[in-house]
């Protein structure tokens, strides 16, 4: 009987495969490989940013350049939860080259279905609408008339 | 290195191989019930069950009919909370604890409040997680049954004055309780050169099955006093009824032995792989925080803050290393750790911190491979991190209006 039983503790016990089940491929493949990631110059005034999110709950940079109507970059920066994470990467890969209008659409909904989000996880993807729609916003109040001679908004909470 | 690296032996830990050869007989050829004292079936499992006794006294210095066989640590701490405070009710009604208990004290605390049958102090420990003794004589009022200190934290690995609170206890004549889930069979423990007069053991955290757990009750000096939270037969002294599980039985007894003979080696080595972790981590990366008394702790534990990282996604960047987090980001909880908030630590910080648990099984290989892989992910995540932008332009995040809303 006692044959079976090892000598010792295996030093490599054997274990799941991996750790982090239980997410999509999709969210995985997001986290590991972000895309778009960085930052444009937030002054320009074909630039829309944003930063949103606390830093103990997640925080998303999104900064879109926004030509002749049309998402010609999106750049992002995020800090939180792997998902956190992937829906800022998936969010900035999604809406390059896309319309105003698309971008204004995108919305928690999409998010959580394109990355088969948890429950648990939709608040990752209302921070990430959060973002697009406080970019869209920064870049249309510089658009506006009145924004002209007046110093560039804020691109950060004060 | 292959395959996936264990690192949270707080959590749990494999069962010794030692300790499974020693249970296997118990479920097949020797499967008496320890009860049956009118066959050699009986006497056999009996004869198992009271060496077995003997192996755990003998680890914290107690004798084996002070040992009182549980299903665990959370069972041991419940009998000794609600079995204290139900059969001293002409002493008081008042109970001393810690905030960063393990929620198996904090619980049973609560509910005995909610039942009107205790009134608890729960003490805020200092920033290093210790005890502020002064603090506990003060909380200490006529009505006080019992202290309830834990010996080491689980998330922190601090390690409490076990000495200096059983001399406090003693010197009011309030019963001092201690869960030493962690703590016993990593670090020494002498009940009566500690004046403890209850301590919770837990058989999986000891190389043990997972399952059994044991309750030392002190006999004499004073001798306590228990009632029941399960009645029946009558075993254990009548403070735990229900047939004991002798292949369990067998396997805390002979993890206890084993963890008492390898203590004082097993306790260097993991002290210096804990510090060459910790070594590495803070020659390599910036703005880290241990959380924690830097050498009051368990021997194999290190916990980590990285600052401007969350651990979830550090967590997830780690695939192949099993460790654990105070903070669980989800919509249902977004409450960090009790235990680093009662330390004092903002959110942001709880939210960034990693335990890592080092055990029997842990090599230098792994240690060092942990470290590559830890400063690795740490980078890569701070490099996409908004708020550590901030910190390089000499913004301090702190300073600026955030808003969930």
């Amino acid at each position: 009987m006692s044959a079976r039983v090892p000598a010792r503790i295996p030093s490599s016990p054997k274990s799941p495969e991996s750790l982090r089940e239980g997410y999509s491929a999709l969210v995985v493949e997001h986290f590991e490989r972000p895309r778009n990631v960085g930052g444009l110059d937030p002054v320009a005034p074909d630039v829309g940013s944003a930063l949103v999110g606390a830093p103990e709950h997640g925080v998303i940079r999104l900064d879109l350049r926004i030509q002749a109507g049309v998402i010609q970059a999106a750049r992002f920066k995020a800090m939180g939860c792997g998902v956190a994470i992937a829906c800022s990467s998936f969010v900035a890969e999604r809406l390059e080259g896309q319309p105003l209008a698309a971008a204004q659409a995108l919305t928690r909904v999409d998010i959580v279905r394109a990355l088969a989000l948890p429950p648990v996880k939709i608040h990752c993807a209302v921070l990430a609408e959060r973002a697009i729609q406080g970019a869209i916003s920064d870049y249309q109040r510089k658009q506006a008339p009145s924004a002209a001679g007046e110093a560039p908004p804020p691109v950060r909470p004060a | 290195m292959s395959g996936p690296i264990y690192m949270d032996h707080h959590a749990t830990t494999p069962v010794d191989p030692r300790v499974l050869e020693a249970m296997l007989p118990y479920f097949t050829e020797k499967f008496g019930n320890a009860a049956s004292r009118n066959h050699a079936f009986g006497w056999v499992a009996e004869q198992a069950v009271e060496t077995a006794r003997e192996e755990i006294a003998a680890l914290i210095g107690a004798s084996p009919k002070e040992i009182v066989f549980t299903s665990g640590a959370t069972e041991s701490d419940n009998l000794a909370l609600k079995g204290a405070l139900e059969l001293y009710t002409s002493r008081g009604d008042h109970v001393v604890t810690l905030s960063t208990e393990h929620k198996a004290v904090l619980d049973p605390c609560r509910a005995l409040e909610r039942s009107g049958a205790a009134r608890v102090t729960y003490l805020d420990p200092g920033p290093d997680g210790l005890v502020d003794l002064d603090a506990l004589r003060a909380a200490i009022t006529d009505q006080t049954v019992l202290v309830a200190i834990m010996a080491a934290n689980n998330e922190i690995g601090v390690l409490q004055p076990l000495a200096e609170i059983g001399a406090i206890c003693r010197e009011r004549g309030v019963l001092f309780f201690t869960d030493a889930a962690q703590a016993a069979g990593k670090v020494p423990l002498d009940v009566e050169a500690m004046h403890i007069d209850l301590l919770a053991i837990s058989g999986h955290k000891v190389y043990g099955p997972k399952g059994v757990g044991a309750l030392y009750v002190r006999r004499r000096a004073p001798r306590v006093r228990l009632a029941p939270l399960i009645h029946g037969g009558g075993h254990e002294r009548g403070m735990r009824s229900g047939t004991l599980p002798v292949p369990l039985i067998v396997g805390l007894g002979k993890a206890c032995a084993l963890a008492g003979a390898l203590m004082d080696e097993e306790a260097a080595r993991l002290t210096a792989l804990r510090q060459r972790l910790w070594d590495g981590l803070s020659a390599r990366l910036e703005h880290l925080r241990l959380n924690g008394h830097p050498t009051q702790r368990l021997p194999g534990n290190l916990n980590v803050s990285f600052e401007y990282v969350e651990a979830e996604a550090l967590m997830m960047s780690l695939k192949d290393v099993a460790v654990s987090s105070g903070s669980a980001c989800s919509s249902a909880s977004l409450e960090p750790s009790h235990v680093l908030r009662a330390l004092g630590l903002q959110d942001d910080l709880a939210h960034s911190s990693i335990r890592f648990g080092l055990g029997r099984t842990t090599t230098a290989e792994e240690v060092d491979e942990v470290l590559e892989r830890t400063v690795a992910a740490v980078e890569r995540l701070r490099e996409l991190s908004p708020v550590y932008d901030l910190v390089k332009q000499g913004i301090d995040p702190k300073s600026m209006q955030w808003s969930l809303g």
